[in-house]
């Protein structure tokens, strides 16, 4: 065997020039060069578009955003499909404010309760999902509903805020403390954006949890004969998405200071779009968390950008819609080809 | 003498780089059943494909009752009457669709309504005229596998249906279940409908065929009568030129000690009280034909199927393999045989294909990836293993499958189990890879690996193995210790008695 040249199969292929193909490069660049190309639409249409306050403006409005999507985002790397992640936010968000108004807690505790609540839920999830076998949309679909109504029962269908009407006739007396209002507000909002899908990105990248959550989600099977804990590392996805959905309603109940009914469901179609956008940034093909954040850009500029021309918001959808199906496009059909 | 059902003349197939058939011939008589016969790639199931319409490529010509036939679509075999009954009955039905609906999707093609009552009259009859016992309303994905395939036969029975191809029928069939599906082909032969019947199983073949045809690298080598032959000439008959050149040659220690021990392994389905052991250094052949256990086996002792009686000895100590996680960490490794499904990624890079199974030994504190020292590790077995690739960031889909199993068995390279369980490492693979890949394992032993080889390639457990125990039908009925010939691999495989 050792007489047989088989040195090097890899340098010598290497070394061919690859030609240019202009759907990889769609495919790799498409979405920063739609980004690019934006910019430069509304920044024509409009000057006040790249003044730093508005690029600001743009990032914070992404932040819960992306924040939430980056959990999501790690739900779908092992190929499953937090659908529960706009319930969970909605419920941290209602239990962070009621802690504060209804009950005077400091933001230790309040903070600590919606966390821990939201985790419950993840594990209840990844539980359903791993020892039950449910199908991993269908089951976070059904926590979805769970979530959503359990909040609502939790604040009687009721907005929380302060100064509140109590079912008995009075008014409430907790307040949200200064310190608290602060993370929603610039600059905290976006550091703990950048926080976040920083730390995912390194972990989905750099470490080993990360890999093998990749190669779970890439087969089950092979992952499973490879000798990895499958199922430990779908609960632990399960529990970050959670996490995450957790973290996205806290700075959600700081940004608005009220608890109101679904606060967190449009997340979490924007967060879908957001992350499946992200599949394509860069040829990644993957879900990534640093794609994720890129495809939360795009919305957020289209959006901003759309305002500012004066389309009116009813059409918005519409938009946002044709740039995830022409995302979509660009991520299956090279998966096809 | 009459004219015969189907008249196969002069047929040649040719893929890239493969001629899969070589001027073949084959002749089926109206109410006979005919046994095709020949070992793995001699060409029988693309002979049947011919047949049935799945190639459309071919040179010869196509008689059926006499006639000229075109033959170049699926549809252009069913205008004939040529139903096929493949091997995997679960590609062709419906699993949360009733047997009713199943039995009649092509009626219910025509019609823009469904008319529930008549579809399950209609399928009920069909199975009634079957003498099969099985509700029509009751779920396909609730059916044994058995049932699944006489709902199958009675499906393309019903069709139109003068020549009948079964594919490997009786391979997943326990012994009750196979006397049914005789006494349907006797019910069937009566009516006059020609059954062409694929099997390896020689006991089978002299009970149920009246003729049978051998195949040989792509063509027909010898045809018989069944009662003017006998299983010992068919055997000869099949066998190719010896492949001994292949192999590596093997020197063994005697008194190796034992490293895997197991006794009175079963599992739920197919595994019957096995016991078997392997010594350090020693490739241990498990022989069988398709469906005698063999994959089962591999994934009990890898703790990848669940519920399983038996002990297991690992070194002298007991274990308890709940899981594929325990096995690795307690040093047993698999090569499945699904490789697609089961063994790769396909999606992934060569480099994390490589290293899946070992990340573990490329972490710094904080579980970070030491990424220099990953890649250096699977650059190092890719040019070990003389995989043929671009680059480690290629996708392993795009290789070949030789390459993809060098892969598959790559990432345990890295992982350094002391016990290496490979099943079905030759398939799909080319003889080149085939000839790397057992150098490959003969390294392993020579390195004091204990090696377990399953395969239903039998010249190659004869070529390779040192030792062999025979599975059929999920029992160990021999072992067998070097050199044996295939001949009598083949004969304890089909179910001959010592």
């Amino acid at each position: 065997m050792s007489e047989r040249q088989v040195s090097a199969p890899v340098q010598q292929i290497k070394k061919q020039r690859p030609s240019f193909h202009l759907f990889d490069f769609f495919y790799q660049y498409g979405t920063i060069l739609t980004i690019v190309v934006l910019i430069v639409v509304f920044a024509a249409a409009n000057p006040a578009f790249l003044q730093s306050g508005n690029i600001i403006n743009i990032l914070r409005s992404i932040s819960i955003v992306t924040i939430i999507a980056v959990g999501l985002t790690i739900s779908l790397a092992v190929n499953g499909f937090d659908l529960s992640v706009g319930s969970v936010a909605t419920l941290s968000n209602a239990i962070v404010i009621s802690m504060f108004v209804w009950f005077s807690q400091n933001p230790l505790i309040a903070i600590l309760s919606a966390l821990a609540a939201s985790l419950i839920v993840g594990l209840l999830n990844a539980w359903m999902i791993v020892k039950m076998k449910i199908p991993d949309m269908l089951m976070t679909l059904a926590m979805m509903f769970i979530i959503q109504g359990l909040a609502q029962t939790y604040t009687k269908g009721a907005t929380i805020s302060e100064n509140m009407v109590l079912p008995d006739g009075t008014f409430s007396t907790g307040t949200i403390p200064a310190f608290f209002s602060k993370i929603g507000q610039v600059p905290y909002i976006i550091l703990i954006m950048a926080a976040i899908v920083l730390f995912a990105h390194v972990f989905m990248t750099y470490t080993k949890h990360g890999r093998l959550m990749y190669i779970i989600g890439g087969n089950k099977e092979a992952a499973r004969l490879s000798g990895i804990h499958v199922n430990k590392y779908k609960i632990a996805a399960y529990l970050l998405s959670a996490l995450f959905a957790a973290i996205g309603g806290i700075v959600l109940a700081s940004r608005v200071m009220t608890a109101e009914i679904n606060a967190g469901t449009p997340y979490l179609m924007d967060g879908v779009a957001a992350a499946f956008i992200g599949f394509s940034v860069m040829g990644a093909g993957k879900p990534n968390a640093f794609g994720t954040f890129i495809g939360a850009v795009l919305i957020g500029i289209l959006q901003n950008g759309l305002v500012m021309m004066s389309v009116p918001y009813y059409a918005m959808d519409i938009v946002k819609g044709s740039v995830l199906a022409l995302a979509l496009a660009l991520t299956y059909y090279k998966q096809r080809g | 003498m009459t004219t015969p059902l189907v008249h196969m003349k002069n047929i040649s197939i040719e893929f890239p780089g493969v001629k899969a058939l070589d001027q073949a011939n084959f002749t089926l008589k109206k109410g006979t059943v005919h046994a095709l016969i020949g070992a793995n790639g001699a060409g029988k199931s693309t002979l049947m494909k011919v047949l049935s319409g799945a190639h459309s490529h071919f040179e010869g010509t196509i008689h059926i009752n006499g006639e000229a036939a075109t033959i170049h679509t699926p549809k252009d075999a069913a205008s004939y009457g040529v139903q096929t009954v493949h091997q995997e009955v679960d590609t062709a039905l419906v699993p949360y669709l009733s047997v009713g609906e199943n039995m009649m999707i092509h009626e219910m093609e025509k019609k823009p309504f469904v008319r529930w009552k008549e579809i399950h009259r209609k399928a009920a009859q069909l199975l009634q005229e079957m003498d099969i016992d099985i509700s029509t309303k009751r779920l396909v994905s609730d059916l044994t596998l058995a049932e699944k395939q006489m709902v199958l036969i009675a499906k393309a029975v019903s069709i139109k249906c003068s020549i009948l191809i079964l594919d490997e029928p009786t391979a997943p069939l326990s012994h009750a279940e196979t006397s049914k599906l005789f006494s349907m082909i006797h019910q069937l032969k009566k009516n006059g409908t020609g059954i062409i019947f694929i099997s390896h199983r020689m006991p089978e073949i002299f009970n149920i065929c009246d003729e049978l045809t051998v195949m040989k690298n792509g063509t027909d080598v010898a045809a018989h009568l069944i009662k003017e032959t006998n299983p010992k000439q068919v055997i000869e008959e099949m066998l190719g030129a010896p492949l001994e050149d292949q192999f590596p040659s093997r020197t063994t220690l005697e008194d190796a000690p034992i490293v895997l021990d197991v006794k009175e392994l079963h599992d739920q389905h197919k595994l019957n009280n096995i016991h078997l052991h392997v010594k350090k250094g020693e490739i241990l052949g498990i022989a069988g034909l398709v469906g005698a256990g063999k994959t089962e086996l591999c994934k009990a002792l890898f703790g990848a199927s669940e519920k399983k009686s038996g002990t297991v000895q690992l070194h002298g100590q007991t274990i308890h393999i709940k899981s594929p996680h325990h096995a690795v960490r307690a040093g047993i490794a698999l090569v499945p045989e699904e490789r697609r499904k089961e063994g790769i990624l396909t999606e992934e890079t060569v480099g994390w294909n490589v290293t899946a199974a070992s990340l573990r030994s490329f972490t710094r504190p904080f579980s970070f990836l030491h990424r220099s020292k990953e890649r250096k590790a699977a650059d190092g077995i890719v040019k070990r293993l003389g995989v043929k690739t671009p680059s480690l960031e290629a996708k392993v889909k795009h290789l070949s499958g030789g390459n993809q199993q060098k892969i598959a068995i790559g990432k345990w390279l890295l992982a350094e189990a002391d016990v290496y369980l490979f099943d079905e490492p030759t398939k799909g693979v080319d003889v080149g890879a085939k000839k790397d890949i057992f150098s490959l394992i003969a390294e392993l032993a020579a390195r004091g690996k204990a090696v377990i080889y399953a395969s239903s390639e039998l010249s190659e457990i004869a070529g390779i193995a040192d030792r062999v125990y025979v599975l059929y039908d999920g029992s160990i009925a021999r072992e067998m210790t070097a050199p044996m010939t295939e001949e009598e691999l083949l004969y304890h495989s089909t179910g001959g008695q010592s």
